[in-house]
């Protein structure tokens, strides 16, 4: 019993010194304390609350999306938010995409349907970098998995500007002072301010809220699987529990045979 | 050789032409195995079921994967979007990777603690030392295979280490890349690498296994099957040990796919590669560290590829540098210890290779290197001359026995069932 107990700690063990050690990988940069924020979706039971999600996709579609892409979400995935097709249709046609070639051999620009995928603000990276003074705004899609800290660190960076730096830093022209950006020096300008946006559900729009809300939205970007990742995982870590109490129950009872 | 199936007519027929249920009889149901493996003998079996599970994932990757330095990037993520189920091939076969490597390092270490390397199992034990090699070289050109920055990076890296080799390093780096850079070329010769390595490593596991049935299993106490009374039939003994071994993996598996499927991940693996952007810190997945680790403690270039590939081709000669004649650690006092400092040893190089080499961490990686080598090249061979081992028992059944609460006595049901010697 005590072989075997001292055998499964050893093999979880040895699991998480593996993951420990890439979390020390992980620590190595040195940024600000990330804030501690709440946050409806994380942890186990954890599920996308859909106001936040259709108030943040109106924040990214209003502020963000001047800048910075979303490549890898169509405007069907909305869908997935509680957007009907109806809505989903109406924001799509805001936006013109190129199709084509037509008969004729032409490319032309048509409205965007929901199977289009978001369209980039700029043609191209060169494009996106001279208008802003040289820095590339990354694609949105990936960004909360892309950056240590996850969703912490975006909710960091949207609330994290600070009117004056420090004193003694100089800043470097266009450059942005942000608490939690690695160097603090951001080019980007500070996105979000109080009543940015203006919600139609009534919720103020704060500067948390706001960050709040877009952070939540480009979580889901980021996982759009998360909720049925860990519905489904709770089902099969429950089906496994089971299955190997009973084994263990049936591997007792073979080997008491043996004298 | 007959089982219960041969009654069938059928089972006759095939039998006859083409023994396989003779054969799956002979060796999943009565071969013989020693009565008292414990839990630490599950493993080789987790590994060769981890590795199915990567086979099986990684099929259905492929059939959704682009290996084009445009595409890659994309269609991985179109794999997590679009494709059914998609998320759950990529997360378990990316955290199957993890966890194939630590059953394999258990297994491996397993074999250090009760000399599973020593006669007459040492061909045994290269077969497993190349399929080391192999499931390196198949987890690291997948690795590369999504192109997020660590990707291509960590390709850039570790491909140049090539071109320290004298005279013919840089052409054969070039070579390597099939071009000036790891490009194109680099991700498409990588794919079709990480697709066929598995299936060489299934090759080497048979021959792994064959040797294994050839001369049995070793055993805690170390010590040979002298008589049938040491063994009990694999079928259902260990098959449903196994099983208990496999829930466990599977349920600490299921944790990490579903619930923390990017945490022995590096988050910057989520932009696309770049070569014009070199991230600050560049890192291998955690179970390359140790190696990354003593890679780095050698100043010079050359001499720490050296090294670094020494750490595991010693283990080739290892059945002939630990000299002594008696297997199992639980005989060996001082030789215990050794393996329990060892063991860290492992550990703080790979906690050296997560940081970046500068202040002590230098020393530490250095230290550890040196004992690496020093416990193989001096540690083992003394231990062999001047160790007093203890008396070894007379047979296996006799010490399961004994254990069981006096040779006498029949064992109450309950402590019989532990299973454990």
């Amino acid at each position: 019993m005590r072989a075997r107990l001292i055998a499964m700690a050893a093999a979880l063990g040895l699991t998480f010194a593996g993951a420990g050690l890439a979390g020390v990988a992980h620590a190595a940069g040195d940024a600000a304390e990330l804030p501690d924020h709440d946050w409806k979706h994380t942890g186990v039971f954890g599920t996308f609350d859909r106001s936040e999600l259709q108030r943040g996709f109106q924040v990214f579609q209003e502020v963000c999306a001047s800048c910075h892409s979303l490549e890898f979400i169509a405007f069907r995935n909305l869908a997935e938010i509680g957007f009907s097709e109806d809505q989903i249709k109406a924001f799509a046609a805001e936006y013109e995409v190129e199709d084509g070639p037509d008969n004729e051999g032409e490319m032309f620009m048509r409205a965007a349907r929901p199977s289009d995928y978001f369209p980039s603000p700029f043609a191209n990276p060169q494009a996106a970098r001279a208008s802003n003074g040289g820095a590339l705004p990354p694609d949105l899609s990936l960004i909360v998995k892309a950056r240590d800290g996850g969703i912490d660190y975006l909710y960091g960076i949207l609330t994290g500007y600070e009117e004056e730096p420090p004193e003694g830093v100089e800043l470097a022209e266009g450059m942005s002072y942000n608490h939690y950006f690695p160097g603090h020096q951001i080019a980007m300008p500070e996105p979000l301010y109080e009543e940015a946006v203006e919600y139609g559900d009534g919720t103020e729009p704060t500067l948390e809220q706001l960050s709040h809300d877009v952070s939540v939205f480009l979580a889901w970007t980021a996982e759009p699987e998360m909720e049925i990742r860990k519905k489904t995982g709770l089902k099969v870590l429950i089906f496994i529990a089971i299955f190997t109490a009973l084994i263990y129950i049936i591997k007792r009872r073979i080997w008491a045979r043996l004298h | 050789m007959t089982t219960p199936l041969h009654r069938y007519r059928i089972v006759q027929w095939i039998d006859y032409r083409l023994p396989i249920f003779s054969w799956s009889n002979e060796h999943l149901v009565v071969y013989p195995a020693p009565r008292n493996l414990n839990y630490w003998w599950n493993f080789g079996s987790l590994a060769g079921i981890m590795l199915v599970i990567q086979i099986v994932t990684g099929v259905v990757l492929a059939m959704h994967f682009t290996p084009h330095v445009d595409y890659a990037f994309s269609s991985t993520e179109h794999i997590m979007r679009d494709v059914e189920w998609g998320w759950l091939m990529r997360y378990l076969h990316a955290n199957g990777a993890s966890m194939f490597f630590v059953v394999v390092y258990i297994h491996i270490f397993r074999g250090f603690y009760y000399g599973s390397y020593k006669s007459p199992r040492e061909i045994l034990w290269w077969m497993g030392v190349l399929i080391l090699f192999l499931m390196m070289g198949a987890s690291f050109t997948g690795y590369v295979l999504p192109w997020g920055q660590m990707s291509f990076w960590a390709a850039t890296v570790i491909t140049n280490l090539v071109s320290a080799i004298p005279w013919i390093g840089e052409t054969l780096v070039t070579w390597l890349w099939g071009g000036f850079s790891v490009d194109n070329p680099t991700l498409n010769r990588f794919y079709s690498l990480h697709y066929l390595l598995p299936f060489l490593l299934v090759g080497v596991v048979f021959v792994h296994l064959w040797a294994l049935h050839h001369r049995k299993s070793n055993n805690p106490l170390g010590i040979d099957i002298k008589s049938p009374k040491d063994t009990i039939p694999f079928s259902p003994y260990y098959t449903v040990k196994d099983m208990v071994g496999l829930g466990v993996m599977l349920f600490v598996l299921g944790i990490f796919v579903f619930y923390l499927p990017n945490f022995l991940g590096e988050s910057i693996n989520y932009i696309k590669a770049d070569p014009l952007v070199t991230p600050p810190h560049i890192v291998p997945e955690w179970y390359f560290l140790p190696y990354y680790a003593i890679l780095r403690a050698v100043p010079d270039k050359l001499g720490g590829v050296i090294a670094m590939v020494a750490s595991i081709a010693i283990l080739f000669v290892l059945p002939w540098l630990d000299t002594c004649k008696v297997r199992s650690a639980r005989f060996r006092p001082i030789y215990k210890q050794f393996f329990w400092i060892f063991l860290a040893d492992c550990v703080v190089l790979g906690w050296v290779g997560a940081n970046p080499p500068e202040g002590s961490f230098i020393l530490i990686g250095r230290i550890c290197t040196v004992y690496y080598f020093a416990h193989f090249l001096i540690i083992l061979p003394l231990l062999g001359k001047f160790e007093r081992t203890k008396p070894l028992p007379e047979s296996i059944h006799q010490a399961v026995l004994a254990k069981k609460g006096g040779a006498t006595s029949e064992p109450p049901a309950e402590t019989s069932a532990a299973g454990n010697p």
